[in-house]
């Protein structure tokens, strides 16, 4: 497999390109476009290659972007980009089968720039962001895929795309969470599939309107909603919901070495989450404006690859730098740190004119210390935690049978809490299992 | 919201087909059942069909995930690129 995933380019004349770049950058994601636009403020010569027509043309997430690293770049982007909705409530739920039992929480600090986070759809996201970077003056070629990479003495110095070659002093692979790039230069594994998850996703088409009464929401105000327990099927994984301006992003997350597990194939478990008397109102009337999928790697810090090598660097998804803690999904933070720090690496490496493994490595120091490998650090735990399976089967039916009884008032004897709540939860597993998951979780999320 | 086959959903998606290329390999003489079943299951898109015994692939509608490669582990999925530059979905919410 790994030799035919080298195996990509076309047969023929090969025409090496005249221009030389301080600098490739392989895919116009957020990682991406952020190390361009870095790069070119600097007065480096970049050169993006993108396999999309446009910049985002190939792009899925969740997608609540968190504001703080953009921020650092580009300060009160979010007056001029194509956010979505500024999120001031997170809800999250534990659905059983036919019942939830919903937290929400809302903070004032929600709203201030350093802390918001946002709705936001990639492919007009990554657009704008791109011409942010071409603005600085990044040259994007779209509708390119970088087909191999080209190694001479052991150092990449180049990309190949179809019968032309393109040299630069270091290439930065952005490339998303497949990278067969990165694979191909034994820096990153074929993905493991315990830990790695199908995103699939859908957006809902809604009225403005009917958004803001739905959930609760002033005008540009909006909800971040994670669900797990029912949608996952007793697999690892969830839903999460986001709010835009005229439509729901909703997504079923599913760790792919469950799948088969379930009689039900990804789509189906996907329709009969929708179909979830919690879900069904939310998306009630809505029309669907667009299906995708992505892949999601969940193995967090410890699934980390190795980050640079001879004239290369992994940024965001390349580099699996996403964490999924249950209550939040995050990458697209680390995408954009990641691609800054490659890029100050790169500026780095640039004014010492030497780009091998040794200058290259600075970049895992300031990954090392920023809230990128910081933060998968600290929850470098959340994976083990996942793999307790009651979180997802019997704690939803748990809740609902201690609510069930709370809030059932139907001329019935009335019970205490503790005799209905104490029967349910060793049916869960029991006193010590949520004793168990409770320091897990307390070291990993 | 009705229900929608995922037929449906994918004609609302925006693709540019290279019909004559395809970018994913299967492998048309595996025939564990089991195996098959996990990807038949695990593509978003519902591109594999396990038909008399065989595994049946089309390329077209693919969303680019990569979930079939990971899923088979190099069994049932032989070679998985991404299509050529330009060609396949292109997503305009994302
Ligand atoms: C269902 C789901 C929900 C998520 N929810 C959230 C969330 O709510 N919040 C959050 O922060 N994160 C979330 N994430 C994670 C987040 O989407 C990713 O971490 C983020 O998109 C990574 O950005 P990137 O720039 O590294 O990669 P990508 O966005 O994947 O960009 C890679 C780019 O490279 C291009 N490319 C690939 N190969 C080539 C090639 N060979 N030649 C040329 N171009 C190429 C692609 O076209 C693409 O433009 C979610 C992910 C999924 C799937
Ligand atoms: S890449 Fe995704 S959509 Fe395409 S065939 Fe594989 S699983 Fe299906």
């Amino acid at each position: 497999m790994q030799d035919e995933l080298q195996d990509i380019g076309k047969k023929g004349e090969v025409i090496v390109s005249d221009d030389r770049f301080d600098a490739i950058i392989v895919g116009a994601g957020l990682a991406g476009s952020t190390a361009a636009l870095t790069l070119a403020k600097a007065g480096m010569e970049v050169l993006v290659i993108e396999r999309g027509n446009w910049a985002g043309a190939k792009n899925v997430s969740g997608g609540r972007l968190y504001g703080h690293a953009l921020e650092k770049i580009l300060p009160g982007f979010a007056e001029e980009a194509p956010i979505e909705r500024k999120i001031t409530k997170e809800r999250i739920s534990l659905l059983s089968e036919t019942a939830g039992t919903t937290i929400e929480y809302a903070d004032e600090s929600f709203r201030k720039p350093e802390t918001a986070s946002y709705s936001v759809l990639r492919s007009k996201f990554d657009k704008w962001l791109a011409e942010k970077a071409e603005a600085e003056g990044a040259m994007f070629v779209t509708g390119i895929h970088a087909d191999e990479m080209i190694v001479k003495d052991g150092k990449v110095c180049g990309v190949k795309c179809g019968e032309e070659e393109m040299e630069a002093d270091v290439v930065i692979l952005a490339d998303g969470v497949n990278s067969p790039l990165a694979q191909s230069l034994g820096m990153k594994k074929e993905l493991a599939q315990a830990e790695t998850a199908v995103g699939v996703k859908e957006v809902i088409g809604l009225e403005e309107k009917v958004i803001r009464d739905r959930f609760g929401l002033t005008e540009n105000e909006g909800c971040a909603w994670m669900m797990a327990g029912y949608p996952s099927d007793g697999g690892i994984g969830g839903m999460c919901l986001y709010t835009n301006k005229e439509s729901l992003s909703l997504a079923l997350v599913l760790t792919t070495s469950y799948i088969g597990q379930s009689e039900l194939s990804v789509p189906q478990l996907f329709e009969r989450a929708k179909a979830h008397p919690v879900v069904a109102p939310l998306i009630e009337g809505g029309k669907l404006l667009e299906y995708s999928a992505h892949l999601v790697t969940e193995g967090g810090y410890n699934m980390i690859p190795t980050l640079y090598k001879d004239g290369v660097l992994l940024a965001g998804d390349a580099a699996n730098m996403v964490i999924n803690i249950a209550y939040t999904v995050r990458g697209m933070d680390f995408a954009i740190e990641s691609g800054r720090l490659a890029a100050e690496t790169v500026i780095k490496a640039k004014e010492k004119g030497d780009f091998s493994a040794s200058t290259l490595s600075a970049y895992k120091q300031m990954l090392d210390n920023s809230f990128v490998l910081r933060d998968m650090q600290f929850h470098a735990k959340a994976p083990k935690l996942m793999e307790h399976k009651e979180i997802f089967t019997k704690y939803p039916q748990m809740a609902q049978e201690i609510f069930s009884e709370m809030y059932t008032i139907d001329g019935n004897p009335r019970r205490h809490l503790l005799k209905f709540a104490k029967p349910a939860l060793k049916k869960a597993g029991g006193i010590f299992k949520l004793a168990r998951i409770g320091l897990d979780a307390n070291k990993a999320i | 919201m009705k229900k929608m086959s995922v037929d449906d959903k994918l004609g609302l998606n925006k693709f540019y087909p290279d019909e004559h290329n395809p970018h994913i390999e299967i492998d048309p003489d595996f025939t564990d059942e089991k195996e098959i079943m996990r990807v038949v299951k695990a593509c978003p898109a519902e591109l594999y069909k396990y038909e008399n015994g065989k595994v049946i692939f089309n390329h077209e509608g693919c969303l680019e995930c990569g979930t079939c490669r990971v899923v088979s582990g190099g069994k049932v999925v032989r070679v998985w690129h991404y299509p050529v530059g330009s060609m396949g979905i292109e997503y305009r919410q994302g």
